[in-house]
């Protein structure tokens, strides 16, 4: 590297400036050429200020307009100038000596007041490396298989309006230098969540879902914050350096104490749930599938949901001294990962199959992070971005070769018609069921052997994991059979105008396919006889957390370390046979998916006609929603009601309005003195004045 | 700037006196001719806002002194003077008050056609009570700024307002005046007792600052002084005749009450309030904090099921007082400087709201939610200023809301846990009224579209909301330059109200109760 | 010089009629009257003591009491006269418009 690039650190600011000048161009694009085609065609004749969008608006529907053209340019080109930015950063920081991998680069201060200074920093180190590869490379594809995908779309430069500032809150997130920017960053992506879930606004379904997401990730937010104020007070800032160097100084003063620290993560784990969809607030995820599909596949699959694992990781050393929250961390994820999947089983919309997939898979990353396994549960957020972007967008491909459908039952054979879609879905989904040598496996397997192993797993945890990788390789390929195989059970009309996707989405497809075989190889456990770059590459930021951990348990702190070490040395024989078993159950589901959605299709309708409650159950979620609107929604609106109708109105206004009728029933009273005959006033004034010249006589 | 240091001593006199001259003027002005009057209102403001520029850029945020004071004995037999000033807690608040009089005005452009001269001429008194409420540094000039006030607002709401504006008027006039009547009484003890101590007769603040007045006093005046001003917030549960004096109000006297009047409460307790009653401050902040917090998750509660608009963003504003009410009794810097930013980004968002109810109220003649819905469709424009003002009001961050909110938060988490974490859950709700709001009027299928003769924003409804847009938008990226201005004015206070504390702590014998200190109760 | 008393007594007297005459009577044009001799009362108490303490206010304060009742007085049956054109009566109890 030469001139002015010899410290590619100094520009880390591209990273989030290329996607903010998308923001402003398609956001200028869509208010001045776009909006006035989007009104309806009777209202043009009030729109007295129209910028000049009036004159190709005749053509909109005929061919692309030059606006258009340029929004399909502009949006992918400034994401990929980001990754290609990032890439070169990551590259130099991998150049720099391991320990020393950590830049910041402070751009100006932000919210000063008081003891708090919080400036607006980003903060590359091996962690949010990873992270902005992941995002800005998987975000790239994204944006230009969208290309395709919203081709039809009137609001096409909103959309892209959307998902370049998704881009910039994304990567606030990962890139920022301290707890508040990666709060900035939570919003940011919840704020475009909300609008392109609901970017069909005019479908209330999908404008209610968008709220749902919204308010349901708020309410993680308010742990968030609550998080974030026990860190300030305590630590005496926000920024991640400083926190992490000054846990040492406060263990010792006695500050840092595990009930501090279970308070802290506990409440930081109730922001995760909520942007990581787990249990209880795992809502949001399946009823965002509302939105478009490369939405879904981008903010609700590859990055945004993962940001919870994000932000646990980047805490690790707060989260290894509290053992009780890394325990319920490990539990709720085990337990999401489960209970997602089993809702999975019967579902007949393929992206929500794909949603609670998702939950599902989230849950094994908080899995691995609750049993210490960070390393494993970033590479598994690595691997899911890959292959569950690629299932995503190849349901996309899907439904857009189907006109819109997206139910399952009305698919099949599909394999014929879009050959390019099928083997890259199904290339994806050998990697989520885990099947050896793909990306999912290498990730899925370490996570099970790390819940398994690790000082805080335990084989129930494995045991759960592994029938939930069961489930998750018997439903997706329930998914592959019902749409690709099968009898043709689609629309007659529609299967006139089954085709495969353009380019601009296929190519996405094959990148993502071929990163779902290859991503893995970076995290080849040692045990395989792999190198293992990945866990060496993020060790910094996580021994740490070691560290601290052995620190509170200063007995066992030789042992402890020696476990961290010892578990990359040597290898235990039975990470070969959980291993081999965890494969073996992933054979199972499929086998079980084959036998009764290939072999015997009429089977699985049989089934759920023997069980009618049980597959109610299960189709309706479980009713949970059900549950969380009869017992808080509605407690909280009717409770409103009240307050404001008999608490506002019946008392607080009632006493006001009662003050004022007394005075003027007083006053109703009073007035009868004044009689009009002038003598009774003349008495009363003669009255007055005796009693008056009395007083001054006699006093 | 070139202006001589001449203009300059003058500068805050000359603020508080030319909407008056204005107002004068408006009186020689032919009534028929409405437009004109409008034109010259809005020029007179915009000159006002122009000259209180240059009290912005010459502000020195180093010093906690008042600034640009100017000082004429007025009534010295009484020792009451004319005295203004301005420091790191007025500035903004005066910025605010001149930076949304045009846009008011602007408003009203289209909104008003009956007896507009005389809709203008109370505008512009409106103003010269409330810039003279922010400078006056002498309590009885004060008083009669603050009184001052009420007299216009009592005409916006009762003549040009809504079906029931004459409760709603009545209502407001009362409330608030109920209030007045108390500081009244505690305003002349406090002087009567300012005299036996010194033997001097003065109303100058700064002297009164000095007071070592007994913590029992300091209990029931500051409750005069704080019932005075809790009803002006309004604070949890004096707040009801806030949405009923919204939804009469004609816009701009929604987007003057809420911007700037209820400022004027928040405004008493950092200035009166607060310093001349330390003790008792520090002794009712368990209890002003509650109120605060009921405050905050009282009024989205409410807010969440409201049907008209202008009602829903009424009690939202309960709500967000709350929260800068829990910032100023957080009484550490973090919270007092998030609680004064968030009285401006209140004023700027709450503002917009109004601004943005008006604008379609003006098209469709209603205000019920139900009404709408798919609106998106036909106003984008509107629809997208009104979800940028929407999300700063939830306190989205990048946005104004936040950086007051997150502040208020911080400082508040500091005294009082509990209360935080309650008040934390009135962001939650926030969100969920705010955007159910939004969800009902913008998305969904149109459905009523020809009975709303809805159109877009126009030029001139363009014009008043981008000034707001923007500053929603500075605030929230880089709020230092607001910041910074009250630094120095806010530590000072801080430091101070402390150190009298830590004095009275010291003179109180060891184990008195709150009851056995002002009730005399003894165990 | 003699004592007062006689003339205060006399006084006295003359306003207590006068007072009971306001009260008491119906007619405004008697009340009118009895106000007279409210005010003549006063006169000679004003001048009584005005002239026991050698002081000329009293009696100038009966002169102006008298103008003031003259003035009064004019005023008062002006009034009484529009009054009974318009009411035809004068009888207090039936005027009273005033009435709450």
């Amino acid at each position: 590297m030469v001139g002015p690039l010899s410290n590619i650190h100094e520009y880390l600011w591209l990273i989030l400036a290329f996607p903010l000048a998308g923001v402003v161009l398609n956001g200028i694009i869509a208010l001045v050429a776009e909006r006035p085609l989007l009104l309806p065609a009777d209202d043009h004749g009030h729109d007295d200020h129209g910028h000049g969008g009036h004159g190709d608006e005749h053509g909109a529907h005929h061919e692309t307009p030059g606006y258009r053209k340029l929004v399909a340019f502009i949006a992918p080109a400034m994401i990929f100038a980001a990754f290609v930015v990032a890439l070169l950063s990551v590259i130099q920081l991998a150049q720099m000596p391991a320990e020393s991998r950590t830049v910041v680069q402070t751009l100006f201060t932000w919210i000063q007041s008081g003891g708090l200074s919080v400036s607006v920093a980003l903060q590359l180190d091996p962690l949010s490396s990873v992270m902005i590869l992941v995002v800005t490379g998987v975000g790239f594809l994204i944006h230009v298989y969208s290309v395709g995908y919203m081709s039809h779309e009137p609001a096409f430069a909103r959309f892209f309006f959307y998902l370049n500032l998704f881009m910039f809150s994304m990567l606030t997130l990962v890139l920022g230098s301290s707890y508040l920017l990666m709060f900035v960053g939570w919003e940011g992506v919840g704020l475009c969540s909300y609008l392109l879930i609901g970017f069909w606004y005019e479908k209330d379904s999908a404008s209610t879902a968008g709220k749902k997401a919204f308010v349901v990730n708020r309410v993680g937010d308010f742990g968030f914050l609550l998080a974030m104020f026990l860190v300030f007070w305590n630590f005496g800032t926000l920024n991640y350096t400083d926190v992490m160097a000054r846990i040492p100084a406060l263990q010792h003063s006695g500050i840092l104490t595990a009930g501090l620290a279970t308070a802290i993560t506990l409440l930081m784990f109730v922001g995760a749930t909520g942007k990581s969809a787990q249990i209880p607030l795992y809502i949001w995820l399946p009823d965002a599938m509302e939105g478009p599909t490369p939405v879904s596949a981008l903010i609700h699959a590859a990055t945004m949901v993962t940001a919870g694992v994000y932000m646990v990781a980047r805490s690790n050393a707060l989260f290894m001294l509290a053992p009780f929250t890394m325990g319920t961390v490990a539990v709720i994820g085990a337990a999401t990962a489960i209970f997602a999947a089993s809702m999975g089983i019967c579902q007949k919309d393929i992206k929500r199959v794909l949603a609670y997939s998702t939950v599902s898979q989230l849950g094994y990353m908080f899995l691995a992070c609750g049993v210490g396994a960070f390393t494993a549960g970033v590479f598994h957020l690595m691997t899911h971005a890959f292959f569950k972007a690629l299932l995503f967008l190849g349901s996309g491909s899907v439904i857009h070769a189907m006109s819109g459908e997206q139910d399952m039952m009305k698919m099949g054979s599909l394999r014929k018609h879009t050959p390019i879609t099928f083997y890259t879905m199904f290339i994806g989904t050998l990697a989520i069921a885990g099947i050896p040598g793909l990306a999912g496996f290498f990730s899925k397997d370490e996570i099970l052997w790390k819940a398994y192993s690790s000082s805080h797993g335990s084989p129930v945890l494995w045991a759960v994991a592994a029938v939930a990788a069961g489930t998750t390789a018997f439903y997706m390929f329930r998914l592959i059979f019902l749409t690709f195989f099968g009898a043709s059970r689609i629309d007659k009309e529609v299967e006139k105008h089954v085709h495969e996707s353009p380019f601009s989405m296929t190519i996405p497809l094959m990148v993502l396919a071929v990163l779902s075989i290859c991503g893995g190889w970076i995290g080849v456990p040692a045990a395989l006889g792999g190198l293992n770059h990945f866990e060496k590459w993020l060790e910094p930021i996580f021994e740490g957390g070691h560290k601290a951990a052995a620190v509170a348990t200063e007995a066992l702190s030789h042992g402890a370390t020696a476990a961290v070490h010892g578990a990359a040395a040597h290898h235990d024989p039975m990470e070969f046979i959980l291993m081999g078993a965890s494969v073996a159950v992933a054979l199972f589901g499929i086998a079980i998916a084959y036998y009764l959605y290939m072999v015997r299709p009429e089977k699985p309708a049989k089934i759920a006609e023997a069980n009618p409650n049980l597959y109610r159950l299960v189709y309706n979620k479980y009713f949970v929603d059900e549950l969380y609107e009869w017992l808080i929604i509605r407690r909280i609106v009717n409770g409103s009601v009240w307050l404001w109708q008999m608490f506002d109105v019946q008392f607080i206004d009632a006493m006001v309005n009662g003050v004022a009728k007394t005075v003027r029933s007083a006053g109703d009273e009073t007035r009868k003195i004044q009689t009009g005959v002038v003598g009774n006033y003349a008495f009363s004034i003669l009255l007055g004045a005796v009693f008056i010249v009395g007083y001054l006589i006699w006093r | 700037m070139t202006a001589s240091p001449n203009l300059m001593s003058n500068l805050l006199t000359i603020l508080i006196f030319l909407p008056l001259a204005g107002a004068f003027a408006l009186f020689f002005l032919p009534k028929e001719n409405g437009r004109a009057i409008k034109h010259f209102t809005l020029l007179v403001t915009l000159v006002e806002f122009l000259l209180s520029i240059p009290v912005l850029t010459n502000f020195d945020g180093a010093t906690a002194a008042m600034q640009f004071t100017q000082k004429f004995a007025w009534i010295p037999q009484f020792g009451i003077s004319y005295n203004v000033g301005v420091d790191g807690i007025s500035l903004w608040l005066l910025m605010l008050t001149t930076f949304i009089m045009p846009i008011a005005v602007l408003s009203t452009y289209a909104a008003i056609e009956k007896h507009v001269k005389e809709f203008m001429i109370f505008m512009l008194l409106l103003e010269v009570g409330m810039v003279g409420v922010f400078l006056a540094i002498d309590l009885f000039l004060f008083y009669i700024f603050w009184e001052l006030v009420l007299i216009p607002m009592y005409f916006l709401i009762g003549v040009w307002g809504g079906e029931r504006r004459i409760y709603a008027a009545v209502k407001f006039f009362i409330y608030t005046f109920l209030g007045s009547v108390l500081m009244l009484v505690a305003i002349l003890a406090l002087y009567f007792y300012n005299y036996k101590v010194t033997g001097v007769y003065t109303t100058e603040l700064s002297a009164l600052y000095n007071l070592n007045i007994p913590v029992k006093m300091q209990f029931w005046m500051f409750l005069a002084f704080g019932l005075a001003f809790a009803f002006k917030v309004p604070m949890f549960p004096f707040h009801t005749w806030l949405p009923d004096a919204h939804v009469e109000a004609p816009t701009a006297g929604s987007v003057i009450l809420a911007a700037v009047l209820l400022k004027m409460g928040t405004y008493g307790f950092l200035r009166l309030a607060m310093p001349l009653f330390p003790v008792a401050t520090f002794d009712l902040m368990p209890f002003v904090t509650a109120l605060a917090v009921i405050g905050i998750i009282y009024g989205a509660l409410v807010a969440m099921v409201q049907k008209d608009i202008k009602k829903l963003v009424a009690y939202s504003s309960v709500s967000h007082l709350g929260f800068v009410m829990l910032g100023l009794f957080a009484l550490n810097i973090e919270g007092i400087e998030g609680g004064i930013l968030q009285m401006i980004n209140h004023g700027i968002s709450t503002g917009a709201l109004f601004l943005g109810v008006g604008i379609i109220y003006e098209r469709s003649h209603t205000r019920q939610i139900a009404d709408f819905g798919g609106i998106a469709k036909i106003v984008p424009l509107f629809t997208l200023i009104f979800m940028i003002v929407t999300f700063s009001s939830i306190g989205l961050p990048g946005m104004n809301g936040f950086v007051g909110e997150f502040l208020i938060m911080l400082g508040a988490f500091k005294t009082s846990q509990t209360a935080t974490v309650f008040a934390a859950s009135g962001v939650i709700l926030a969100a969920v009224y705010m955007l159910w709001m939004a969800q009902r009027v913008l998305f969904g299928k149109l459905t009523n579209a020809h009975k709303l003769h809805l159109t877009d924003m126009n030029l001139r409804e363009i014009a008043y909301m981008a000034p707001l847009v923007l500053f929603i938008f500075w605030i929230g990226i880089y709020p230092q330059p607001f910041l910074r201005k009250m630094d120095a004015s806010v530590n000072a206070f801080v430091v101070q109200i402390h150190a009298k504390r830590q004095a009275a702590i010291a003179a109180t014998p060891a184990g008195e109760t709150l009851l056995a200190r002002y009730f005399d109760v003894r165990k | 010089m003699m004592e007062p008393s006689a003339y205060l007594i006399l006084s006295g007297i003359l306003f207590a009629i006068g007072a009971v005459g306001v009260v008491a009577r119906k007619n405004a044009l008697i009340i009118l009257m009895s106000v007279e001799l409210m005010l003549n009362g006063v006169n000679v108490a004003f001048v009584a003591v005005g002239s026991y303490l050698g002081d000329p206010t009293g009696g100038i304060f009966a002169f102006m009491v008298m103008t003031v009742a003259a003035a009064e007085a004019a005023v008062g049956l002006s009034i009484l006269i529009a009054i009974y054109r318009l009411k035809e009566t004068i009888d207090i109890t039936e005027l009273s418009v005033l009435k709450w």
